[in-house]
């Protein structure tokens, strides 16, 4: 066990050895960025003394270096800094957003996992039958049209035509559970679309890869029922690749669907980055890219971990 | 229109016929459903405003990074919010006057360098402040200090002094300005309790709602305020949503999530004109999109060849294919009939012969490069490649290079020696010319230098005869026509789209879209 403990802390360790060297090559990456935050800030309507005075008041004259350790002593005490445009401080802003998107992301997550595996193990049950064939094509196309148009499509036709559920989802704190649910229901939908193909094929791949197994045969010849044999043999022995993608793709929901949000009018993260990425608003551009680099760590590290654990030969290295 | 068509028109409009029984019977006394629905929304219009209800309004421009404070407004929801809780001094009347707003009454002296504005007896800010003559001296005074951060700081350079006396301000410039009162109206010189120098962005001022809900680029909701002093304000809570992509916002008008929004497509209108129960409004207005050279900088410099330009290009065809026939032909000037003090100018028409011959004429060799990208106006991209065919037919070689919207504004516009870009335009010629052509603007985007039409641009702010103004802005118009390295291809319509359920939307509003930012204070929910 302690082995086991020593690889976990070897795994954290790596993840925030990566996430310090994330966080600087983000740091690099804003610099680069052309523009700078006070002409981004008034825009059109800028006057040369205006410029001036707000460069000097947001303090973008001190060289990067010194920003950058200022931003990063600051992190180590939990304070992400303030806005330069708005000047509150990001870690309030950042969290509703944060949790708008992890609230999207769950509900999203909860149907397409489960979703996803149970339609892999499906397919493998009837391996090159009908199902398994209407299984592929179906997620194959989902995954092929852009995300955009199948939102599209589906605001025109389930919001616009039968008008069962909204097309713009802004939720806010005086709905009910029930009425966000409502509120969120096409872009779940069409989230589940996107990443249901990706999971289901891994589920499959893997699964078939381990029926080829002797034990699998034998467990044939003892008769035991086609469903049972997948569920209780080949599953669990094909953990590791399916949980690697399934993080993926919860990784995905959570970073990546900055489409979705606008297209929808979701407040998440993606338009919240997006906005300050545009205005320059470098702390702030900082903290998402960090939260985004920890949420894509933190996933992988847990189905690294995962695989270790359900995966003997892994947890006793020779 | 006959009797039974007239009593069923307002029962519709009292809300005692719903409308699609109006619609049915009307059609069955063999009234179109376009002539139909014409004749309820006059209806609805005669039976007055209702009050109450929640007025939901679908705005994009919006961003997370937007502040409160008046002076830094930059985006149409900024100004649609301004108008909700706060008020400037004066504001443009629906032709393009003026009327008192917190001011009660202004006057010029005979010089017009001194004005004299007497604030509104009685008017109370929403917290409960009276509002003082102190409050509006003090406004003025953060919105032109040095160390201000406003937007509106360009058109208050002029001023000396302000200050208040009893229940007037009295506003001292170096140069006289005829025109004050209508730099006094800019949306970002909302009167706010001592200036908002306290608290610039608490969404504290004079105006018919008080804001109730707050969430940056996102959401905004806003309840009547009880005891606003004018007749603005019939719902009794507005909701504005931020709704940044066009599809998505017609999609929620569509689908009656939203009562009206701003920014229809020019590609869409027509199809979204179609639904019974939308209508579409476009009002003409000063807004332009241009492409633009330094005429300091090679080999924009040679008059030839600009002009060979502004014969290569095709105004018409750009109406018909980027406008979609929302707009109308611009002439090279940046003022049209929607200003003041307009006087025609001679139609410039596509010749492309008198390009090419200007073209041979300017000695030039090779292509010319055009910078554009998509935000630089909508569809400005494509209005470059026609720009480029038309050219051709003169022999000119004109080469496009797309620049990312990122950073547009900054590494490109005003820095490029040649790109594409729009003005929203102003309220009046004097600040339409004093942004852009005087040579020491700041955003003397043409790097026009022309000593005679800086002079006359001065002359003509004092200037308080009428017709002789308008001789003096006919002359500059011609300048920056002829001399310029302006290019005006067109000017845009702003596109609406409300849907049955609002009434009280009033035609060709002069200002900004959405009657001038203030829809949701006069339109009013009817079901």
């Amino acid at each position: 066990m302690s082995l086991l403990l020593k690889l976990l802390a070897q795994r954290i360790a790596l993840g925030l050895l990566l996430l310090f060297l994330v966080s600087i090559l983000i740091f690099a990456g804003t610099l680069i960025l052309p523009g700078d935050v006070a002409q981004q800030i008034l825009g059109q309507s800028a006057t040369p003394e205006a410029l001036a005075n707000l460069r000097e008041e947001l303090g973008v004259n001190d060289p990067p270096v010194q920003r950058y350790f200022d931003w990063l002593g600051g992190l180590v005490q939990g304070d992400l800094g303030t806005s330069l445009t708005s000047g509150k401080a990001i870690t309030e802003s950042i969290g509703r957003r944060l949790g708008n998107t992890l609230f999207l992301a769950f509900w999203a997550a909860i149907i397409a996992v489960p979703l996803a595996i149970l339609l892999g193990l499906l397919a493998v049950r009837y391996r090159e039958r009908w199902p398994d064939k209407m299984i592929s094509a179906v997620t194959l196309a989902s995954i092929s049209v852009p995300e955009f148009l199948i939102a599209y499509v589906a605001i025109f036709f389930i919001s616009v035509r039968l008008r069962w559920a909204p097309s713009v989802t802004t939720i806010n704190d005086s709905m009910s559970l029930g009425e966000k649910l409502h509120t969120i229901s096409i872009p779940i939908a069409v989230l589940t679309l996107v990443v249901l193909a990706h999971m289901m094929r891994m589920t499959r791949a893997a699964i078939l890869n381990v029926m080829q197994s002797a034990y699998i045969e034998t467990a044939e010849l003892k008769g035991l029922r086609m469903f049972t044999i997948i569920w209780k043999h080949a599953f669990p022995n094909s953990i590791a690749p399916v949980v690697n993608v399934v993080m993926l793709n919860l990784a995905y929901l959570v970073v990546g669907v900055v489409v979705i949000e606008v297209v929808f009018t979701y407040p998440g993260m993606g338009q919240y980055l997006v906005d300050h990425v545009s205005k320059r608003d470098i702390p702030v551009v900082q903290a998402c890219g960090l939260i985004f680099a920890a949420v894509y760590i933190g996933m992988n590290m847990i189905a690294d971990i995962v695989s270790i654990v359900t995966n003997p030969r892994l947890r006793h290295p020779k | 229109m006959n009797n039974e068509l007239k009593y069923l028109s307002r029962q519709a409009a009292l809300g005692k016929l719903s409308r699609r029984t109006f619609l049915g019977r009307a059609g069955a006394l063999g009234v179109s459903a376009a002539a139909a629905n014409t004749m309820l929304s006059t209806a609805v219009h005669a039976a007055g405003p209702r009050k109450g209800g929640t007025l939901r309004i679908g705005l994009q421009g919006g961003s997370t990074t937007d502040s409160m404070d008046p002076a830094l407004a930059t985006n149409t929801v900024a100004v649609n919010l301004i108008r909700m809780w706060g008020e400037p001094l004066v504001e443009l009347t629906d032709d393009g006057g003026l009327q008192g707003k917190v001011a009660e009454s202004f006057e010029a002296s005979a010089d017009a360098k001194t004005w004299t504005f007497t604030v509104r007896n009685g008017i109370t800010f929403s917290n409960g402040q009276s509002v003082t003559a102190e409050d509006v001296a003090a406004t003025i005074d953060r919105h032109s200090g040095e160390d201000t951060k406003s937007g509106a700081l360009g058109l208050l350079r002029d001023i000396k002094g302000v200050r208040a006396d009893g229940r007037n301000v009295i506003i001292e410039l170096n140069n006289g300005n005829a025109d004050l009162p209508y730099l006094m109206s800019d949306y970002h010189l909302i009167i706010q309790p001592n200036g908002g120098k306290d608290a610039p962005d608490a969404a504290i001022g004079t105006g018919p709602y008080i804001m109730k809900e707050i969430d940056m680029g996102v959401r905004f909701v806003a309840e009547k305020n009880p005891d606003y002093w004018g007749d603005l304000g019939h719902a009794q809570t507005i909701e504005m949503l931020v709704i940044n992509d066009n599809t998505a916002r017609v999609a929620a008008l569509q689908s009656g999530q939203v009562d009206i929004i701003d920014r229809v497509p020019p590609r869409t209108a027509g199809l979204v004109a179609r639904a019974p129960n939308i209508t579409v409004a476009s009002t003409a207005g000063p807004g332009h999109y241009v492409f633009i050279a330094h005429t300091n900088t090679a080999p924009f410099d040679n008059p030839d060849l600009m002009m060979a330009l502004k014969h290569g290009i095709n105004r018409q065809e750009m109406v018909d294919k980027i406008l979609f026939g929302y707009g109308s032909v611009g002439n090279d000037t940046p003022i049209n009939a929607a200003y003041p003090m307009y006087q025609e100018i001679e139609q410039r028409e596509y010749d492309p012969e008198k390009a090419a011959e200007y073209f041979k004429k300017s000695g030039h060799s090779g292509p010319v490069l055009l910078r554009t990208s998509d935000n630089s106006f909508p569809g400005a991209p494509d209005a470059a490649a026609l720009f480029q065919q038309s050219l051709k037919a003169a022999g000119i070689e004109l080469e496009i290079k797309r620049e990312p919207n990122d950073g547009y504004w900054s590494e490109v516009w005003n820095s490029k020696p040649f790109c594409t870009s729009y003005w929203g335009g102003r309220s009046t010629q004097d600040q339409m010319f004093t942004t852009a052509y005087l040579s020491t603007a700041d955003w003397n985007d043409t790097r026009f230098n022309n000593e005679q039409f800086d002079q006359l641009l001065i002359a003509a702010r004092a200037e308080l005869d009428q017709t002789k103004r308008k001789q003096m802005y006919a002359d500059m118009g011609t300048m920056v026509r002829n001399e310029s390295g302006l290019i005006c291809p067109m000017f845009n319509d702003f596109i609406d789209a409300y849907t049955d359920k609002l009434g009280g939307w009033v035609e060709g509003v002069a200002g900004f879209s959405l009657m001038n930012g203030y829809a949701a204070q006069r339109m009013w929910v009817t079901a």
